[in-house]
């Protein structure tokens, strides 16, 4: 786990400031900026993946059964997913506050 | 339609991503999905050199880096430069032999305002030298990392921060550069122009711009709900819109001969682009009128290149 | 003992160039730079040297492209002048704090305007901070020694800076010298093929070149200061290790009839033979004066500098530079920060000369001391004049 920028001395940066852990940015989450979040109706899903290919966010998985499901750390809820599926089987809901 | 603008292609992509999560672009961010997409395309033989914008600060605020491919940054207008340079060492230290030899393919990756502005006379050399590597432009149409400063790739009647629409002046008062263009006056191997909305398409033309040996030009229309004043779930049907307007036709000019990746017997009207842009807000029925004649008379012109086969 | 060549300085440079077995050269066109150029670009036309040689469309793309080549672990060259340095200066800074080894020759220009071909350090001096190591060279066979110096230096895994050689435009690098060349087995030797410790490759991805938040920002800026700063005792080590090659001993600062002299002059670049020609004579009428030669303008060597002048009632510095609006010269700024906390230190009295290629000699030189020691005598012990400026 990287720790954020306050907390490194200067001692420990590596040469030239290179960041060497590659991809490490999956680690934040941006989940936190979206008011509404995307709920998939399986019923109605077709599995074409265009919910998954058009996130911006790389937010969408396959899983084992063959739908792709959001996950929510990464999900900015900009609502392209629930705009594009041919289906309407994604619905943009507010998100409720999680304490 | 052809079946490489089929998006329910989707599922014979790769899953991997090489432009991971966690990345601080803005809600629907089109050009985010865009270097997304390029990112799966390359996969991981890749070095890829990023001009000074949006994606590259989204992408690597330290200690955070988006990028699962080595990614350099070093300033706004060198990205072809810096991409030359990165080509040129590989080629050198593999024909020496200290390193193995193994194709790595070289990107240089900028915004408009990198490739058509302060960068295009980086680009020009770059370009002319004949370096092996693809430019990548995701053009968003104005300088939305600084806050939405008009760019030359800004379209006519756009308001900016620096082009607002006033009392006496209608937004941006000239007309988009054609960059595609200028990239293939260079007579370059390959020149295409790709969207996000068409993600098989982009995939598609960014492996053939990798297999291509010299430079290859990617120009890719990149939605940008901040700086278009646009709803963030229109970012995907508003490049559609753009492409199917005429506005943003997506061809390719291989080794000079130009190819509509896509076309239209009939253009839908631009009004159905513009009316879903806040940018846009303020243009009369006139401007609008203007527009539209110059798109046509645009798409018209690449289609009889098209038709003849020729670039020039 | 290598051959002993008559040669233009810049034809040696290239010569170097060659020998260190660069692998990218990146530049473009600029007076007097061009002869180093031309020449490498005619060493890898005939194949006498194997690198990819680029002429680019601006001196700005010639830093970035050895910028993207050092990265990739491709020992990378460059070269310019004046204009061309301002142009490229952004790149300059950027290549320091990623800690990217490249060697460039700066052949000294004037800065416009108006425009002047000339030699003066007014192009250096507008990239002072930019967090390279800087050696400025009295003559050819220093410029020629300092290419190998640079790269074994820069490239040091415990340094990791780029470097820069000055070499005064013209009166350097248009001047036919002897050289003694040093053969190719005591070189390769001497400099082993690069091996960075980070690398751009998909082997092993890494991201160089991020964006620091101010909880960040400082802390880079500190690594390189260090760096920098912490690179003294391997610059020492590797003239010592030179010396020990080529009999060619080199100091950051280097001294001529100085050890016993109230009068001591400071001076850098291709200055230091002409100066020394006014102490001899000089001392000849018997005045006690001695030259201090600064070779090492950063990381600034504050003790060596100090050892070679402290004893000295009076310095006299010449600086090639003005900074107008500033204190006087950059030279002479730099001399009075490092004498300013001793309790007994010389006065210092700065001239500017040698602007946009003015020719000075060594009777120019006696008459600044002459000046200096007479307004130092009347009491002026903050004298600072553009020497020999028509009123």
């Amino acid at each position: 786990m990287t720790k954020p920028d306050s907390e490194w001395k200067w001692k420990e940066l590596p040469e030239g400031t290179v960041m060497l852990e590659p991809g490490n940015a999956d680690q934040y989450r941006t989940g936190d900026w979206k008011t509404l979040k995307p709920v998939l109706n399986k019923e109605l899903c077709i599995h074409c993946g265009l919910c998954y290919i058009f996130c911006p966010d790389s937010s969408y998985n396959l899983d084992a059964e063959g739908y792709f499901i959001v996950n929510l750390f990464y999900c900015k809820g900009c609502g392209i997913c629930a705009k594009e599926c041919p289906t309407g089987a994604i619905t943009m809901v507010v998100e409720e506050e999680e304490k | 339609m052809t079946e490489k603008l089929n998006v329910f292609a989707v599922r014979t992509l790769t899953q991997k991503e090489y432009f991971a999560p966690g990345h601080r672009a803005c809600q629907g961010c089109a050009e985010a999905l865009a270097v997304r997409l390029v990112a799966k395309a390359l996969g991981r033989n890749v070095i890829i050199a990023s001009a000074t914008g949006c994606m590259e600060v989204v992408s690597s605020p330290i200690p955070f880096t988006a990028w699962r491919v080595p990614w350099f940054h070093v300033a706004f207008e060198n990205a072809a430069a810096v991409a030359s340079g990165i080509e040129s060492g590989l080629k050198v230290l593999m024909r020496k032999g200290r390193l193995p030899r193994k194709k790595i393919v070289t990107i240089a990756l900028a915004g408009d305002g990198g490739t058509a502005d302060i960068g295009l006379q980086a680009l020009s050399g770059a370009l002319e030298r004949g370096h092996d590597f693809i430019y990548i432009c995701t053009d968003n149409e104005a300088y939305m990392n600084t806050g939405i400063q008009r760019s030359s790739s800004t379209p006519f009647g756009a308001s900016t921060t620096t082009s607002p629409a006033g009392k006496v002046k209608m937004g941006q008062i000239t007309w988009k550069k054609n960059m595609p263009a200028i990239a293939a006056a260079h007579n370059i191997p390959y020149v295409a122009t790709a969207c996000p909305s068409y993600p098989i398409d982009l995939v598609e033309k960014v492996k053939k711009a990798a297999s291509i040996e010299g430079p290859a030009y990617l120009h890719i229309l990149s939605v940008c709900p901040t700086g278009w004043r646009s709803a963030p779930e229109l970012s995907i049907k508003l490049g559609r819109l753009a492409v199917e307007t005429g506005i943003f036709p997506l061809y390719e000019v291989e080794h000079g001969k130009y190819h509509l990746s896509i076309d239209f017997p009939r253009l839908r009207p631009i009004k159905e682009y513009i009316r879903l842009q806040g940018r846009f807000r303020h243009l009369t029925e006139e401007m609008i009128g203007q527009i539209e004649e110059r798109v046509r008379k645009e798409y018209a012109e690449l289609k009889e290149k098209a038709a003849k086969g020729v670039a020039r | 003992m290598g051959k002993r060549v008559g040669m233009e300085v810049s034809i040696a440079a290239a010569e170097a160039v060659k020998q260190a077995n660069v692998d990218v050269i990146s530049a473009y066109p600029i007076t007097p730079q061009t002869h180093v150029v031309e020449h490498l670009s005619e060493l890898v036309a005939n194949g006498e040297l194997d690198a990819e040689f680029f002429c680019v469309e601006s001196e700005h793309s010639a830093l970035s492209v050895c910028v993207g080549s050092e990265a990739t672990g491709a020992r990378s060259f460059t070269c310019t002048s004046s204009q061309g340095l301002a142009l490229m200066s952004e790149i300059t800074y950027i290549a320091s704090a990623l800690r990217l080894p490249i060697v460039m020759i700066i052949a000294n220009r004037a800065l416009s305007a108006p425009i002047s071909i000339w030699n003066d350090h007014s192009d250096v001096m507008s990239i002072r901070d930019c967090g390279w190591i800087q050696f400025f060279a009295e003559n050819g066979q220093d410029v020629y020694d300092h290419v190998f110096i640079a790269y074994r230096l820069a490239e040091d895994r415990n340094v990791l800076l780029p470097a820069i050689i000055n070499m005064d435009g013209f009166t350097l690098s248009h001047v036919i010298e002897p050289i003694e060349f040093i053969e190719q087995e005591k070189i390769d030797r001497f400099l082993p093929p690069y091996q960075p410790v980070h690398r751009l490759h998909p082997d092993r991805p890494v991201s160089m070149g991020g964006i620091a938040l101010p909880p960040i920002f400082t802390e880079t800026k500190k690594a390189h200061e260090v760096a920098l700063q912490g690179s003294m005792p391997k610059i020492l080590e590797t003239w010592k290790a030179f010396g020990d090659m080529t009999g060619r001993y080199y100091q950051p600062v280097e001294t001529y009839k100085a050890e016993d002299a109230e009068t001591i002059m400071v001076i850098m670049g291709s200055f230091g033979e002409t100066a020394s020609a006014a102490v001899d004579l000089m001392r000849e009428e018997g005045r006690s004066v001695g030259l201090a030669k600064i070779r090492l303008w950063r990381p600034f060597p504050f003790e060596a500098f100090k050892q070679a002048t402290l004893h000295a009632k009076q310095l006299v510095v010449i600086d090639r530079a003005i900074s107008i609006g500033g204190p006087g010269g950059p030279v002479a700024s730099e001399v009075k920060a490092a004498l300013y906390g001793e309790p007994i230190r010389p006065v210092v009295y700065n001239f500017v000369a040698g602007l946009g290629g003015r020719d000075v000699s060594p009777s120019d030189f006696i008459k600044m001391v002459d000046k200096a020691e007479i307004e130092i005598e009347e009491g002026n012990r903050e004298g600072y004049e553009i020497y020999g400026v028509r009123e």
